[in-house]
């Protein structure tokens, strides 16, 4: 296409609607408008001038703010939706089928259908995050295709403007006053005053203020797409550590994805708020909603192994600190921290036993079995020993005569042994629970009777590392700027000029706040005797001006 | 210490009505020739609202002096400090355009808010753990200071339609904006049945199963109409609920709106009795003397100012404070998706006046859906869709 030479003599791109330079409407359609459109200075867009090759097609959709807006809704929607019923993560369930079986239990058939259409993991499913991407897109073409036009179109204009432009403006003015080129130069010292920038060519003035805060659109839209191309990044192998850890007390356990760090719970904690200790204001509450929590908290010992050493040793570990872990304190070395999740009160650490006679209850010796590392053979005294042929921590009943355990974790222990005296020497085999004992090769002589148990608190802890965070901040950070930017300033631009006949005009334009860009000009009209506007736009509002407020 | 702060609050929840009442009058007198009446008028109003926000201020200090915490830790705290605000909110707005006609709804709806506020439990409660961090009190007072502001937005944009709907007319306008009054009417009828139980001190005990297949008990401050899943009453004589609803539904919570939606209802028939006019009808003579332009300037400039109060509270801090306290700076609960919502609905609303030029009617109604939408996460996502957030 070719360019656009206007009457002034400037050279504007194809697509230019109004002269960058003296601003006169450059086509039909611009000279029959009583008032042009500013939004980018009639200068020419991408989007408005090619609509031919693919590109220009997919370039012009993803330009439109109606698309974009179109965009934003639908995630506004599908946001919403996704909150009728809890997302899967925030579920009791693991398995599919557990899941699955669970939104139909508690939900009923509306559960179920929600789960099968994929709403349970709405946040998380291809055309959720498709919309996310269109958004990135959008911002990004609809940005560029505005705010390059619109920098040279406000970089070259002039400060003599043609009469066509100004009156095509929303706020307009024209008339004879006396002592006009006094006047011009009474409302350049005044708009000085008024922190706006003057320039002055013969007897035009162009007074401008606050012309950045055009861009703050734009800042604000670079600042979304740092954040969106962060949150991105998280896929990317290294930037991102999300793993959990159940530590029991004095247990030292390697760190998940670390570089050979370990942590040792030395001690968990959890309190509540009694009423004698805290003061008289809190009473009330207690009483009415009975114990409340008070502080949850593990203390730990960071240790360092060697870099990569995930069996290493506990004597081979330097110790790097002590710390005490609680909820909104989380423990930080590195780019990691480790955040008090949640807990498990008593678990079974040790249980001690005693081999007895069956009959006499007369006691062979005692010995302890540390759950989390049963050993092979416990030797007791005078000959009489216990084997431990197999271990069931999560016993849960059996299947064809086989004995079941449900997870690895001590809730209800079980073992199979063999015991071993001087009147048994190839052994008497019993099954030891709890509660009781069966003898599945028939009856005993001895027994092993269940003496006491040691517990121990376990601590649910999150290790994260989220090499994303600066990226995400930053854009954080330019967003807000970019709003301030654009919301707290605006860009008002007034003209006055005096025309070959001798009269003066008077025009101006503001990109938002209309009364205030007025108030502005009745101030400097009050020194400098100018003509009187009107704002064109909003002739129906002007029979209220008379009103009060 | 707490008495005082109770005491400072219902001086300042007085002063909010008495200075509605002023700027009635100031709006009265605005349009006759007496100006100087019309000044007497606005001032004092202003007075007595600056006095009313001070108390408040004295109310919240003291409390966060008692309870040793900033006090927006529950829905009495929070909603309370919302009501606060969004009295402060007018007041920076006032001092820009100088307009009673905005004090005149917009301290209405502070006093409503402080009421329904006051309907929760106002002990001081102890923080729980996750709570215990100084970015509570950051985050929440950020947050809700952004929300008061872009209130005001609908507070504007509510006079705009007022004035400018044809109230005599059968249009949808007039019925929507009806159904505006009618749920402040409905607020007042939440407040009525929870005062009138409570001061008949109505209890009520009953075991129930719930969705887990465990059985609990479920205490009820006003006569059951809905009884919970398989309930069977504790306390003797009590009233046998007339529904059961299955376990998934929280029937003590439906019978509260319901019994709300009974007293505002009959309340708003009577209103109507007494009135013989619709309620917007009896509130258009007021708002006829606003200047629709003012209004929509107001109703653009206080959500500009704002957007970014409410990004930096509602999304910016509270990603950095969920990022300590639970390890993510984002996890989709329901309470940080409805201030994405509330976040996303305000960017459209700006782009579309900006680009699409939607002033006037358009406008004002996007900005009372912006508020309802507020209130929407203030109230039905802490009552109804329970999350990490959920201060019930
Ligand atoms: C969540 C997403 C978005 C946010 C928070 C956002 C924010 C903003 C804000 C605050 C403004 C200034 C409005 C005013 O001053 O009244 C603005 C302007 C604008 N936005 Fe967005 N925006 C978003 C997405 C988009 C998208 C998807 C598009 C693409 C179509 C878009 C196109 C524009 C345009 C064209 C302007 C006007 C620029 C100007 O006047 O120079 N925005 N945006």
């Amino acid at each position: 296409m070719d360019k656009i030479v206007c009457t002034c003599g400037n050279v504007n791109p194809a697509g230019t609607e109004l002269c960058e330079s003296c601003g006169r409407p450059l086509n039909q359609e611009t000279k029959e408008k009583k008032l042009v459109d500013m939004r980018y200075e009639g200068s020419a867009r991408r989007s408005q001038t090619y609509n031919k090759t693919i590109i220009d097609k997919i370039w012009n959709f993803f330009s439109s703010v109606k698309v974009g807006m179109w965009i934003i809704v639908s995630i506004l929607v599908a946001a919403a939706i996704g909150t009728i019923l809890p997302q899967v993560f925030y579920v009791p369930a693991t398995t599919e089928a557990d899941i699955a079986a669970y939104y139909e239990r508690i939900y009923g058939t509306f559960g179920k259908l929600y789960y099968e259409l994929g709403l349970s993991d709405l946040y998380s499913s291809w055309w959720f995050q498709t919309l996310i991407g269109m958004l990135g897109i959008s911002l990004v073409i609809a940005s560029l295709d505005r705010v390059i036009p619109l920098y040279k179109s406000l970089k070259k204009q002039q400060t003599k403007r043609h009469i066509s432009f100004l009156k095509r403006q929303r706020i307009y003015g024209i008339g004879e006053i006396e002592a006009s080129n006094e006047s011009i130069d009474k409302a350049e010292e005044k708009l000085k005053t008024m922190r706006y920038k003057v320039k002055r060519d013969g007897n035009a003035i162009l007074a401008e203020r606050g012309r950045f805060s055009r861009w703050g659109p734009y800042v604000n839209h670079t600042g979304l797409i740092i954040f969106l191309l962060g949150v991105m990044l998280r896929a990317i192998p290294g930037f991102y550590v999300d793993e959990t850890m159940w530590l029991r007390e004095g247990e030292t356990l390697y760190i998940p994805k670390t570089d050979g760090y370990f942590l040792e719970s030395k001690e968990f904690t959890y309190e509540t708020y009694s009423k004698e200790e805290s003061s008289e204001v809190f009473g009330e509450a207690i009483d009415r909603v009975g114990s409340i929590a008070k502080n949850y908290q593990t203390d730990v010992a960071l240790y360092k192994g060697a870099d990569d050493a995930v069996a290493g040793k506990p004597d081979e570990l330097e110790f790097v600190k002590d710390s005490s872990i609680q909820v909104n304190k989380p423990l930080k070395f590195d780019n990691f921290s480790v955040f008090q999740m949640d807990f498990r009160l008593d678990e079974l650490k040790a249980m001690k036993f005693q081999l007895q006679d069956k009959e006499t209850q007369e006691s062979f010796g005692d010995f302890t079995i540390d759950l989390s590392d049963p050993q092979p053979i416990y030797e007791l005294q005078n000959g009489y020993k216990v084997e431990i042929l197999d271990y069931y921590a999560d016993f849960t009943g059996f299947e064809e005569g086989v004995p079941q355990s449900k997870s690895p974790l001590p809730n209800n222990p079980a073992f199979l042994v063999k015991m071993y005296s001087p009147e048994f020497p190839k052994g008497e085999t019993s099954f030891v629970m709890i509660k009781e004992t069966l003898e599945p090769l028939g009856e005993n002589k001895h027994k092993i009777a269940f003496q006491s148990v040691e517990t121990r608190d376990v601590s649910g802890l999150t290790i994260r590392k989220d090499l994303t965070l600066p990226i995400l901040m930053l854009g954080g950070l330019i967003f807000m700027i970019g709003v301030a930017q654009g919301s707290y300033w605006n860009h008002r631009r007034i003209w006055i000029q005096r025309l070959e006949d001798g009269q003066v005009v008077i025009a101006a334009h503001t990109n938002k706040n209309w009364l205030s860009i007025m108030k502005d000009i009745d101030a400097v009209s009050v020194v400098a005797n100018l003509p009187k506007y009107e704002d064109q736009q909003d002739l129906d509002s002007k029979a209220e001006k008379g009103e009060g407020v | 210490m707490v008495a005082v702060s109770s005491t400072l609050l219902f001086i300042a929840f007085v002063a909010y009505l008495v200075a509605t009442f002023l700027f009635g009058g100031a709006v009265k007198s605005s349009s006759s020739e007496a100006t100087k009446s019309f000044e007497r008028w606005g001032k004092l109003a202003i007075s007595v609202t600056i006095i009313g926000f001070i108390s408040n201020l004295g109310y919240f200090i003291t409390r966060w002096i008692a309870a040793g915490h900033a006090p927006v830790s529950n829905l009495f705290e929070f909603t309370t400090a919302f009501g606060m605000m969004v009295v402060g909110a007018f007041i920076l707005i006032y001092f820009i355009y100088r307009i009673p006609a905005l004090g005149l709804f917009a301290l209405p709806i502070a006093v409503l808010i402080i009421a329904y506020a006051s309907m929760f439990p106002r002990d001081i409660t102890p923080l729980i753990p996750a709570l215990k961090s100084y970015w509570l009190t950051i985050h929440v007072i950020t947050a809700a200071l952004g929300e008061s502001i872009l209130a005001i937005s609908a507070v504007a944009g509510l006079i705009w339609l007022l004035k400018n709907i044809d109230l005599t007319k059968k249009s949808k306008q007039r019925f929507w904006i009806e159904a505006v009054m009618y749920v402040c009417v409905l607020v007042l009828g939440f407040v009525a049945a929870t005062t009138t139980f409570s001061l008949a001190d109505y209890k009520a005990e009953y075991n129930y199963v719930n969705k887990e297949e465990k059985v609990l008990k479920m205490e009820y401050h006003m006569p059951a109409i809905f009884g919970m899943n398989e309930s069977t009453a504790i306390t003797e004589n009590a009233m046998t609920p007339l529904v059961e609803m299955p376990a998934l539904v929280n029937a003590k919570k439906l019978t509260v709106v319901t019994w709300s939606v009974l007293f505002g209802t009959v309340l708003y028939i009577l209103l109507r009795l007494i009135l013989r006019k619709r309620i917007a009808a009896v509130l258009q003579p007021f708002a006829k003397k606003a200047n629709s332009q003012f209004m929509d300037e107001i109703g653009y400039r206080s959500v500009l100012i704002g957007f970014p109060v409410f990004t930096l509270g509602a999304l910016i801090f509270a990603m950095i404070w969920a990022h300590e306290a639970w390890s993510r700076f984002w996890g989709w609960d329901p309470k940080e998706v409805w201030a994405l919502i509330t976040w996303l609905f305000y960017a459209v609303f700006l782009h579309l006046r900006l680009t699409k030029g939607w002033h006037g009617e358009k406008s004002a109604w996007l900005a009372l859906i912006g508020f309802i939408i507020i209130m929407f996460n203030l109230v039905a996502v802490n009552l109804i869709i329970a999350g990490l957030h959920s201060y019930a």
